[in-house]
């Protein structure tokens, strides 16, 4: 147990995806205009995660290993998250129309945010048993959604405000995500 | 050869990936904590981005448009395990370690399935793998610049001499994580800048 706890802190605060281990970065920069869009992306990438980490752990240690291809694992694991992000898309699509006009531009961008592959490998790289890797993903991705969202509360008060011209855009967001990641800097040695 | 030639002008200054498209930030930030790291994590895209390029050009005719994407990955992916397995077994100590977990994560670097969604898809061989020549070389050169940026401001150092006298102590921040957006965010704002000044 107090194993999970470090997981579920480090995953979150210390090693933060996008601001500590800089992975997840274009929709970080990308949809993080206003908090609406910010939340939803976290949430579904959230969901994506946590299940990816589940599958691409079988698909590892129950067909990869038996098998002795584990050089293999980085083609078998986009292959389990591409399909993976098709089929939520087609399931949720199904079950709740709504959900999915909320979400469908960021669901298939999800097969290509390098936090998916990067949880999976991740997992493989630290022996994560099932549950570690489950929890890792989980709590990972929480994290991702909580700098997304705060850095979208940033930017839209960056929007309201004048800006040097050859700032603007893109080098203010860096900037602002720089000074955040200072913030985070304060939580390690936490664990 | 001319337009051979605009291809690679191109990706390198008129339309550099990381510069001006702003593409693959993930590994533009994670890898520059030294120059050294910088240029091998840019010409491991490069020969990714070749390869992918050449082999996807050559298949395009046979890839049913409406699975392409999935085919795309997997080739892309297969290069990868190559680059990955290659660096594994000659530069371990040297870059490997270093770059750990962003050789993998190249497949999905968004500039490759950019340039095989863009260019590949639609050219002759010849020209696309010009064009991954290009882009990789674009990409690897905005790598090295901020990686001998960081290593500077951060350890002192260039590609790994210590050039700053002991006495004066580097600010570490630098080559940390929020090192790498500032650094990154003033190297954009300078671009902005001289690119508007050139268009008065």
């Amino acid at each position: 147990m107090p194993r999970l706890l470090i997981i579920i802190i480090s995953a979150v605060f210390v090693n933060n995806f996008v601001l500590s281990r800089f992975l997840g970065i274009c929709p970080f920069l990308g949809v993080s205009k206003k908090i609406d869009t910010a939340v939803g992306m976290g949430l579904a990438v959230t969901f994506v995660m946590t299940v990816a980490s589940a599958f691409t752990y079988m698909v590892y240690n129950w067909i990869l290993v038996p098998l002795n291809v584990e050089y293999l694992y980085n083609i078998a694991f986009i292959l389990v998250i591409a399909s993976l992000v098709q089929m939520v898309e087609m399931v949720i699509q199904k079950v709740s129309p709504a959900l999915y006009s909320a979400l469908g531009v960021y669901l298939p961008l999800i097969t290509t945010n390098c936090a998916v592959l990067g949880v999976a490998v991740l997992n493989m790289q630290e022996n994560y048993n099932l549950l570690e890797s489950v929890v890792n993903g989980c709590f990972a991705a929480l994290g991702f959604t909580l700098g997304i969202t705060l850095f979208a509360g940033v930017r839209e008060r960056i929007a309201h405000n004048r800006i040097l011209q050859a700032f603007e855009g893109f080098p203010i967001a860096l900037l602002s995500a720089g000074l955040m990641a200072i913030a985070f800097l304060g939580f390690q040695g936490l664990v | 050869m001319s337009k051979l030639i605009d291809g690679l002008k191109r990706g390198i200054i008129e339309e550099n990936p990381t510069f001006v498209q702003v593409l693959g930030m993930c590994p533009t930030l994670a890898t520059t904590t030294s120059a050294i790291n910088g240029l091998g994590m840019g010409l491991s895209v490069t020969a990714v981005l070749m390869c992918s390029n050449l082999a996807i050009s050559a298949l395009r005719n046979v890839i049913p448009s409406k699975i392409r994407i999935p085919a795309y990955i997997v080739l892309i992916a297969t290069f990868v395990t190559v680059v990955d397995l290659l660096l594994q077994a000659f530069f371990y100590d040297t870059l490997y370690k270093a770059l750990g977990l962003f050789i993998p994560l190249i497949v999905v670097n968004c500039i490759i399935l950019g340039r095989a969604e863009a260019y590949a898809s639609k050219n002759d061989p010849v020209s696309s793998l010009f064009d991954g020549l290009g882009n990789g070389l674009g990409f690897t050169m905005a790598l090295t610049i901020l990686g001998v940026i960081r290593e500077f401001l951060g350890a002192g150092s260039f590609f790994g001499i210590q050039i700053l006298p002991a006495a004066i102590t580097p600010a570490a921040i630098m080559i940390m994580a929020p090192g790498g957006f500032i650094v990154l965010g003033i190297v954009l704002a300078t671009f902005n800048h001289i690119r508007s000044r050139k268009e008065k």
